[in-house]
């Protein structure tokens, strides 16, 4: 017989001292809406998250930033499109791009910040059956090398929820051929695909694998007994933890 | 654009109104009945001004004045003891009730209506419904968690139902989803009684600590008045363009929605913004701008107060310069909020609206002189007693009789009537009557619905849809958190109202404590059609009566709520649709009970027993009758199965629970089944001959204070020890069965996990693509 495990049971989190100094920026923009869990996703992982404000002119002392989900601004132009003017976003592209290479997730309404800020290339139209999508999505793990995959391994297929309207990946042939060659595409819907996004593709990185940007939401499934079900309804409610605990790999180990 | 507005109107002042007491005034097209405008002319010893017209007729009205069901509504306040009283921290009348839930923790939850707007324009009524209920939450000093939409609509296949469902369903996500907000769970009804009076109501629930806790009252002389959030426009002013005497001008757009229009983004941000406030401890008092927009929100801080207040009109920021001063006082513009801030406090005040880019104007102070005193560039244009408008309005006492053809309603049972013939008996038939159940609009899955909304956000959603209640966590420490369930059942409160309504507040009780919650407090929505009407004001009276002895009876207290009265077309009321949410607190969510079973081998039992009660039921339904009694209501059996399951929940007896309402057991066993697309074997002998019922009525009865549950084999004798201390009917009637893939019911042909899914599933995508 199967043992299931209690609904919720408190996971105790690895605290590594070596971990808890890392500090985590999580970027709040007017319409913002998955801040805190994004900060709270940093926590479980073991690190320090610390609030950023949009308007703010300096990043300070962070090893990584984190743009959350939402809706910034409503949403009202082409999501993204305003945010990406906000003073801590200059910071944080000239950090991405430097040579320190600042990690950057950004999820959902992040992702799509980052391509109207020219991280990642390519954008997000509407789901091609017009509709907002909530659903616990199956995602294959294409490239467990980057900042926010390293706790992953490739072809790892991990369940987080989905959600969103605008969720439609699109780019041009030519730059879909180029992602497949580098390795940028980094995680691909499985068995559905939500929003009819190229390629099935849920999230890419930049050439260097710093900058990370998909639609589903990774911090939504770091705890147990607030994520997602397999179909057979055993818990699958981590599966995104391994992002926030991959980059602090990253920051305090060096690569795998 | 002209910055000289005043020129523009002929404006009625009071001095003017004094000098020109026969004025014809359109008291009538506001709304007014001739006692009424009566009543403000004594009230105010002159004529009113049109500002002051306009503002009594909003307030006066039946929405915001409870006028016709006041006089029954006493009772919820009435029928408490002591012991229900002493988890309240704020009580009716206010914008929402607030319960103590522990360790420093209050909640405060509430549940009303946007039927009619969301008739004549569904996205931005259903839109605006959850704007409007989660304002009256932030009002409170609470950080709004989730909300919760029951629905009501037209029969299915009608054409117009496609437009009001598509239209609600994508406005309650593209509000809400873009508040942050997790959508955990409701109701969805269809029925042709709700065809041209679909109902949307919202449910919100909020936390915050007890210090936290805001009321809306102006107090304290010298302290300013500030209007802040989006900006007061054209919308939702309903009539009070017949007050075209205040304009001299034509040219002004006239033509407006009367439906309000909302703003989400500006709704999240007024959030965020006001949680600071409360944070800094920079409002005294704050009232959020709903129905009746600026005079609600003046009168009843004013009125709550200890004096008085004044207020300048022409610092109210405009979206429509061409708004006259009536039409100020009545928008009912989204996204605003009125607070109340000491001097000391403005410049912190204005700080946070700075950072949050959210608009303010201060529009005067709180005085001590008892008055409301609106100007209009220093000319007096309202001069009341704030009470008279707020709380003083017109009460009646309308005239109600049981209606004539209630008894041959009640007389026409289902068993037996031509409805009744043919009820499957063979295992063929039955078999195909459970897979057409759990496929009929009613029972069907509302996945296509849910899916549109995001129950994820906020990353404390420990339970929603399809579970029996939706559960939030409130204290990430401790894991205490809140279950809220709402029901309601149209055709049994048609039936017998006063039953109906208590079988309403019985299933959201017992939903609850099937997720393991013990219930504390309840919010109801009362539906109903014309109080003008002596049949529906029965109902609306025999509704109140039996939820209020209910309530009293279970032991949990009304907090608050909401009544929506002419909800009918022409003559024809809709079903009488008391709308019951009730909330029960959890000390630990991560014990919250799901409805589905997933270890294979784990005993199943009924708790329970079951008589013939098919009137008013789901298969009645489905065979086009209604008639007869619904099941009747056992209050003592509800509280002793709601503490049986709150406990096997906590000691961990049982691994699902599901209750049983319509459909009864067989929406049950599919419906748990489903759950996590695990099956069972089931026999239903025993109960049979125990109850004396045949297998057909066993598996379609919705005799009430029942649940299924499935219990770990270690479990068990301690759990049916439990049940026999407690005197409880309780039923072994199967175990789970990881492997089949299948419900196997004794006598009941075989049903395939996948073809019960693909059926139950299919319903709503079929007719809404």
């Amino acid at each position: 017989m199967t043992s299931i495990p209690l609904i919720g049971e408190a996971v105790a989190v690895a605290a590594e001292p070596r971990l808890a100094g890392a500090k985590i920026g999580v970027v709040t923009f007017p319409g913002t809406l998955d801040d805190r869990d994004a900060a709270r996703a940093v926590r479980l992982a073991g690190a320090t998250a610390v609030p950023l404000w949009h308007a703010d002119s300096e990043l300070g002392d962070v090893d990584a930033v984190i743009i959350p989900g939402g809706f910034s601004y409503g949403d009202y132009l082409r999501a993204g499109a305003i945010s990406r003017f906000a003073p801590l976003m200059s910071k944080i592209i000239d950090a991405a791009n430097s040579d320190a290479k600042l990690p950057v997730l950004g999820i959902c309404n992040g992702f799509q910040i980052l391509t109207e800020s020219h991280l990642l290339p390519g954008s997000m139209i509407k789901n091609d059956h017009l509709k907002f999508i909530c659903r616990d999505q199956t995602l294959r793990v294409e490239n467990a090398n980057t900042a926010w995959t390293v706790d992953y391994t490739d072809g790892q297929e991990i369940i987080v929820p989905l959600k969103n309207q605008d969720g439609q990946y699109i780019a041009d042939e030519k730059t879909l051929d180029a992602l497949e060659a580098e390795g940028r595409v980094v995680f691909r819907y499985v068995g559905f695909n939500p929003n009819g996004s190229r390629r099935d593709i849920a999230g890419i990185s930049n050439a260097a694998g710093n900058v990370v940007g998909l639609m589903p939401h990774p911090e939504h499934a770091v705890e147990a007994g607030f994520g997602p079900e397999s179909l057979d309804g055993a818990p699958r409610d981590t599966d995104g933890l391994g992002f926030f605990t991959s980059v602090l790999t990253k920051i305090v180990g060096g690569d795998k | 654009m002209t910055t000289e507005t005043t020129k523009k109107f002929n404006i009625d002042t009071v001095e003017h109104a004094a000098k020109t007491p026969d004025t014809e005034l359109p008291w009538a097209e506001l709304g007014l009945k001739q006692n009424e405008f009566d009543e403000i002319v004594k009230v105010l010893g002159r004529r009113p001004t049109g500002a002051e017209l306009a503002m009594y007729s909003v307030m006066w009205s039946e929405h915001c004045s409870y006028k016709s069901s006041k006089n029954h509504l006493r009772q919820f306040g009435e029928k408490v003891t002591e012991e229900m009283k002493k988890d309240m921290l704020v009580g009716i009348g206010e914008n929402a009730g607030v319960t103590n839930l522990g360790d420093g923790w209050a909640v405060t939850f509430k549940i009303e209506s946007h039927n009619s707007p969301s008739f004549v324009e569904p996205y931005q009524g259903a839109a605006t419904g959850i704007g409007g209920i989660v304002r009256d939450i932030i009002s409170m000093g609470a950080r709004p968690v989730a909300v919760m939409d029951p629905l009501r609509f037209g029969a299915i296949d009608h054409p117009d139902t496609a437009r009001v469902m598509h239209g609600a369903v994508a406005g309650i996500g593209g509000y809400g989803n873009c508040l942050g907000l997790p959508n955990i769970g409701g109701e969805m009804v269809f029925d042709s009684v709700y065809q041209g009076n679909p109902l949307v109501n919202a449910l919100a629930v909020g936390v915050m600590r007890h210090e936290d806790i805001r009321l809306a009252n102006a107090s304290g002389k010298g302290n300013k008045v500030v209007l802040f959030g989006a900006r007061t426009g054209g919308d939702g002013i309903g009539g009070a363009s017949v007050l075209a005497s205040e304009s001299f001008d034509d040219t002004k757009p006239s033509k407006r929605p009367a439906v309000q229009v909302g703003d989400p983004f500006a709704e999240k941000v007024l959030i965020e913004c006001c949680l600071e406030l409360f944070k800094g401890s920079l409002v005294e008092g704050i009232q959020d701008l709903g129905a009746a927009g600026i005079s609600c929100a003046t009168s009843e801080l004013a009125s709550n107060g200890d004096g008085g207040m004044e207020v300048e009109l022409t610092s109210v920021l405009l979206r429509d310069p061409t708004l006259t001063p009536g039409e100020i006082l009545m928008s009912e513009s989204q996204e605003r909020m009125m607070a109340v801030v000491t001097p000391e406090n403005i410049a912190a005040f204005e700080a946070v609206m700075d950072k949050w880019a959210v608009e303010y104007s201060w529009l005067g102070e709180v005085t001590d002189t008892g008055r409301l005193i609106i100007t209009w560039e220093g000319e007096i244009i309202v001069d009341v007693d704030p009470r008279t408008v707020a709380h003083d309005g017109p009460v009646y006492d309308r005239p109600f009789a049981r209606p004539e053809w209630q008894d041959s309603v009640q007389a026409n049972s289902f068993t037996g009537s031509v409805e009744d013939a043919g009820r499957p008996s063979a295992p063929t038939e039955l078999a195909a009557a459970v897979t057409e159940l759990v496929a009929s609009p009613n029972m069907c899955s509302k996945a296509w619905i849910t899916k549109q909304y995001d129950r994820y956000v906020g990353g404390n959603t420990a339970m929603a849809f399809p579970d029996d209640a939706g559960v939030v966590r409130v204290d990430e420490e401790t894991g205490l958190g809140v279950a809220l369930a709402t029901d309601a059942n149209g055709r049994y409160t048609y039936l017998e109202p006063y039953q109906g309504a208590q079988l309403a507040l019985a299933e959201a009780y017992r939903n609850v404590a099937t997720s393991g919650a013990v219930p504390m407090a309840v919010s109801d929505c009362l539906n109903f059609g014309s109080p003008e009407d002596p049949d529906v004001m029965w109902q609306l009276a025999e509704a109140i009566r039996g939820l209020s002895d209910a309530c009293m009876e279970l032991g949990i207290p009304v907090t608050g709520g909401n009544v929506s009265l002419y909800n009918q077309t022409g003559t024809t009321p809709i079903h009488p649709s008391p709308v019951v949410a009730v909330l029960g607190k959890l000390d630990d969510v991560a014990r919250r009970t799901p409805s589905g079973w997933r270890e294979d081998g784990q005993a199943i039992y009924l708790l329970g027993t079951t008589a013939a009660e098919l009137d008013g039921s789901e298969w009645s339904n489905l065979r086009g009758h209604l008639g007869g009694l619904p099941p009747k209501v056992d209050l003592a059996a509800e509280r002793a199965l709601g503490e049986i399951l709150i406990n096997a929940s906590r000691d961990g007896m049982v691994d699902a629970a599901h209750d049983l309402s319509e459909g009864g057991l067989a929406a049950a066993l599919v419906e748990s089944s489903l759950r996590y697309g695990v099956g069972a074997r089931i026999a239903l002998e025993e109960l049979m001959e125990r109850d004396g019922v045949d297998l057909f009525t066993a598996l379609f009865s919705e005799t009430q204070a029942r649940a299924i549950v499935s219990v770990p084999r270690s479990e068990e004798v301690r759990f049916k020890d439990m049940c026999t201390a407690r005197g409880f009917a309780h039923l072994r009637i199967g175990v789970v069965d990881a492997a089949g893939g299948k419900l196997e019911i004794n006598g009941v042909d075989e049903l395939s996990l996948e073809a019960l899914r693909e059926a139950h599933e299919g319903t709503l995508p079929k007719y809404f693509g």
